[in-house]
């Protein structure tokens, strides 16, 4: 039940971000610094959820070791990503690297 | 495409959505691990798909299984589910002169479906066509069409979390940060953003211990002063190099 609550909270909350500025229409204005500080919101977000899960994927300490398949299959991605700009082909192939590496660790 | 003087509902609808359709292969693979993880978490595969209809925003509903998973309060997820869903206000800032001569009931639809993936639609789509009557149709044409990509993906993940639970332990939920460093990493290459996303990503893992995930806030916080001193750093030695250049060019300055 609690859950459903969660999910209807969650729901309230991205239609009213998402919707704000659409039913307030020209009555607001945004000061540039605030515009400005919202771009730098999906990266910093995102790279901060990830980089714990893969400098550390059990919790505890730093595994920066060839030992650690997410670490290789992140660097794997990152490479990818950066020179060809192919999400799809980033997603598979950053995938198959740690799926695999994770089963040739054994 | 010629300019189109009649212009009906229908035929802004479907070009609305035809011109979204390299989206939808994008978003399919957020689709289906959404799904797939949600079975690993604390929730019923009904409340998935739930929140793929009610929520409709790719990365809050990531974060919230993660935050799930790692015990977050309802309180975090929920400010979480805010900070995360901001970007959609420049989103909205951007659109609103199209838009602002709607009906309220309009613009609240329109809001409802705006996604990432919609926006760089019609962002590209109002710059060719910043007159066009039927353009709320359009938008509603590319919204609905990733709202029901959205749900038709989740419901794959779904099944496919539910029929092999086993590939739970094999570290699916690894496919969240390829996607999310497959959507990051093109977004870096002007420095402020690396230096924000750098600052970010290395604050977030010594803050780690923080309770309530916590530290994801602090160091989106940290990483974001970081982005906004670089530009403006930036901006400053730009204006002096060009300042520089009159100069040396030997025009005369008062």
């Amino acid at each position: 039940m609690i859950m459903t609550w969660m999910i209807v909270g969650m729901s309230v909350i991205t239609v009213f971000v998402k919707a704000a500025i659409f039913v307030l229409g020209d009555r607001i204005v945004l000061p540039p610094l605030l515009k400005q500080g919202l771009a730098f919101v999906p990266v910093t977000v995102l790279t901060a959820i990830v980089v714990p899960m893969i400098l550390a994927p059990h919790g505890q300490g730093l595994e920066l070791t060839w030992h650690n398949p997410q670490l290789i299959g992140a660097i794997t991605a990152i490479a990818i990503s950066a020179f060809t700009g192919r999400q799809l082909l980033t997603i598979v192939v950053g995938l198959v690297v740690f799926f695999a590496w994770q089963f040739a660790l054994g | 495409m010629t300019s189109q003087p009649r212009q009906t509902r229908l035929n802004a609808f479907s070009a609305g959505a035809r011109d979204t359709i390299p989206m939808l292969v994008g978003a399919a693979p957020f689709g289906v691990i959404f799904g797939s993880l949600v079975t690993a978490n604390l929730l019923a595969a009904w409340q998935g798909q739930f929140m793929s209809l009610a929520v409709f925003a790719g990365s809050s509903q990531f974060i919230a299984l993660s935050l799930l998973a790692s015990h977050a309060g309802l309180i975090v997820i929920w400010f979480a589910t805010f900070i995360v869903n901001l970007r959609h206000m420049l989103y909205g800032a951007t659109l609103v002169p199209h838009i602002s001569h709607l009906p309220t009931r309009w613009r609240l639809l329109l809001g409802f479906v705006l996604t990432d993936e919609t926006f760089a639609v019609m962002d590209a789509y109002f710059r060719r066509h910043p007159q066009a009557p039927m353009r709320h149709w359009y938008f509603l044409g590319s919204g609905l069409t990733m709202y029901a990509n959205w749900q038709a993906w989740t419901l794959v993940g779904l099944l496919f979390g539910v029929l092999f639970p086993q590939l739970q332990s094999l570290g699916l939920d690894f496919a969240m940060v390829v996607t999310f460093i497959a959507i990051v990493i093109p977004q870096l290459k002007r420095p402020p953003f690396l230096g924000a996303a750098l600052v970010a990503g290395f604050f977030s893992y010594e803050f780690k211990g923080f309770p309530y995930q916590l530290g994801l806030l602090c160091s989106v916080a940290i990483g974001i002063a970081t982005g906004l001193a670089l530009l403006h750093a930036g901006a400053r030695m730009r204006h002096k190099r060009a300042l520089r250049n009159v100069e040396n060019s030997g025009e005369a300055r008062p």
